[in-house]
């Protein structure tokens, strides 16, 4: 074997920029950014618009009225809204994080396997995939319908339900997660010096996973804030203030902001319009800012 | 030296208290997706709340059965399930006033709308994570993208509805000439004149492109280095090496997304009632008014009664029905395809 005639000789490593696969080359690499630019452009556009529409709406009457009749432009206001979104959406959580707090702790603390727990693992996954509106028509049957709570049909506290059912798998499979990444050391130099199970978790395990934990149900919550669907036959809507008489306007129907946007934005009347996209305003800053608090959050993780 | 003391009755007591408390919280997240199913099912099947299970109820289902006032009834008063069948699926009226009820428009429109979405929404997607798992640009900057990316799924879809609302004059604009010139394709035989359903296709792309993204970045993210600098090593450029190793490599993640997405897109439902007009005319005619079976839910739901109420149940069983066949195939998909390199 002297020399083959596929040897490679220097001129064969030059860079041939009319070959074909070269050519494909460069102009996929400029589709690929092109795509890039095309999805990044839809967020850029949205908030600039909302930023544009609503944050010219915001006023400080915004946060102390009530909205106008139909019609008329006076008093320009969605305080009602404002607090039923803090009202509802805080509700939610408190029915939400201790059931998705627990059943994620005995998913990763007390039963790793088994049928059982199996069971709620896909349980899990079939309820994140549940649409929203199906969230809202189930509490609808099983609340507003059949008036459980006290004679009441729509309320806040239904929609709290609604929302909290929506919460509750995000909040099970980041707790169920979180604790995963605890190292096992842990546990064992816990129960190694005569801790018991109880102790171990709420001790050790919990602390050490605090970080994971909370930025799963602060993204949690901000998603449930701005869900519309699941509250539009349950908390309905009011244009009033909350009835602080009923059940500490738990058991009266609500204003959210969400539903206002619904609600409002498709109406013919300017006003209305307006305080659509305030209250977008509102929600798309809530919620930006909950993602950023998340994400700091999540720096403070030790695992 | 060392005495081995056994742990008093109290915290034995907290102990296994402890434990069952955990296992009883887990099991609500199981009754909730049973109640689900059960309380739709209940109420396609039966008229009547769900309260009339319960025999020491007024109007319960049990009295009536008991009494057996009518041959043809049982003294029941059944609802869609009952009266329609499965025709309900190949139906397309909608007659409240005949009490004629069928599901067909908001079906086709559902797989239509998301259908669409898919199309548009999985090349951006794809292309996207793949400029993003690339090095194109500096590591900062992609993730910078990346979380603006993730940002878009944080909007609320009403305040993308409302955004869509405001876009519709742009888009008749845009779509005008298209019916002008494709006018003889079925798909643009309308003209573009308001709400209708290659908009809340548009609108559903916004929506699903962070989904695929993600989950395509993360799974692209994952194929070794080794493939790569395998695939380069024997001349391959960077994209013969990107559709013949990294996309095979990272196949289980994309289309894991993809399914996961379009679960997303079937019940997809404010930005799509907003913007997709809620005509219950089927049409093929992607230019035209539609619904979607979460947008006929969102928008009949508040008046209807008696009939309807339980015709609407049957239609978001249906949905259910298909969200959780779709989401559990992506789990499988992801398991059967997934490629261990260990």
């Amino acid at each position: 074997m002297t020399s083959s005639p596929h040897s490679l000789s220097a001129s064969r490593l030059h860079y041939n920029p009319y070959a074909l696969r070269n050519v494909w080359n460069r102009a996929m690499n400029l589709l690929a950014g092109l795509f890039a630019f095309i999805a990044v452009l839809p967020l850029i556009v949205v908030i600039l618009y909302v930023l544009y529409k609503g944050g010219g709406a915001i006023t400080p009457a915004i946060f102390t009225e009530l909205p106008p009749a139909p019609g008329l432009s006076e008093p320009m206001g969605m305080g009602n809204a404002i607090i039923g979104t803090i009202m509802v959406t805080g509700v939610a959580a408190l029915v939400a994080i201790p059931i998705g707090v627990g059943g994620g702790i005995y998913l990763a603390e007390v039963a790793k396997k088994g049928w059982f727990a199996q069971s709620i693992r896909v349980g899990v996954n079939v309820l994140a995939g549940v649409p929203s509106i199906i969230c809202g028509l189930f509490i609808y049957a099983l609340v507003v319908n059949t008036r459980i709570l006290w004679g009441e049909s729509f309320s806040a506290m239904a929609g709290s339900f609604a929302l909290a059912v929506l919460m509750l798998p995000t909040i099970v499979k980041t707790t169920d997660e979180g604790l995963k990444l605890v190292p096992q050391e842990l546990r064992m130099g816990a129960l190694g010096i005569g801790a018991s199970r109880f102790t171990t978790i709420t001790r050790v395990v919990l602390p050490a996973a605090t970080s994971p934990i909370a930025t799963g149900v602060v993204l949690g919550i901000a998603r449930a804030a701005g869900e519309t669907a699941p509250l539009i036959f349950t908390a309905l809507f009011s244009p009033f203030w909350p009835d602080w008489l009923s059940g500490l306007g738990l058991l009266a129907p609500t204003a959210t902001m969400s539903v206002q946007i619904y609600n409002f934005g498709i109406m013919p009347f300017a006003p209305q319009v307006e305080l659509a996209w305030a209250a977008s305003f509102i929600l798309v800053v809530m919620i930006l800012a909950a993602n950023l608090l998340a994400r700091w959050l999540a720096r403070f993780s030790s695992l | 030296m060392f005495s081995r003391k056994k742990p008093s009755w109290l915290e034995q007591l907290v102990d296994r208290g402890f434990i069952r408390v955990t296992a009883v919280l887990a099991s609500v997240v199981s009754l909730t997706v049973f109640g689900i199913f059960f309380t739709v099912g209940f109420q396609a099947i039966f008229q009547g709340d769900v309260s009339s299970l319960l025999p020491w109820n007024q109007d319960s289902i049990w009295q009536g059965i008991a009494a057996w006032n009518d041959e043809e009834t049982f003294g029941v008063r059944w609802g869609a399930i009952p009266h329609f069948g499965l025709g309900f699926l190949a139906n397309s009226s909608w007659n409240p006033v005949r009490n004629d009820y069928g599901a067909l428009t908001p079906i086709y429109g559902t797989l239509m709308t998301s259908a669409l979405a898919l199309l548009l929404a999985v090349p951006l997607g794809v292309g996207t994570a793949i400029f993003l798992t690339e090095d194109f640009l500096p590591q900062k900057l992609r993730a910078t993208i990346g979380f603006m990316v993730e940002l878009l799924a944080a909007i609320p879809s009403v305040v993308l509805g409302l955004w869509a609302v405001a876009m519709l004059n742009s888009f008749l604009a845009v779509a005008l000439p298209l019916h002008n010139y494709l006018g003889w394709l079925p798909f643009f035989a309308t003209e573009p004149s308001g709400p209708n359903l290659a908009m809340a296709s548009l609108i559903l792309v916004v929506m699903l492109l962070p989904i695929i993204t993600a989950i395509s970045r993360d799974s692209l993210n994952q194929v070794p280095l080794e493939l790569r600098q395998g695939a380069y090593a024997i001349g391959a450029t960077r994209w013969t090496t990107i559709f013949q190793v990294l996309i095979p490599a990272a196949i289980s993640g994309i289309v894991g997304g993809t399914m996961l997405a379009l679960g997303r897109a079937l019940g997809e439902t404010m930005a799509v009632t907003m913007i997709i007009g809620n005509s219950m005319n089927l049409s093929a005619s992607w230019f035209s008014p539609s619904s979607t079976i979460a947008s006929l839910l969102a928008n009949q739901f508040g008046e209807a009664d008696d009939i309807q109420v339980s015709a609407l149940y049957y239609a978001a069983l249906v949905l259910i029905i298909l969200t959780v066949l779709v989401n559990i195939c992506a789990q499988i998909i992801v398991k059967r395809l997934a490629l261990k390199y260990d």
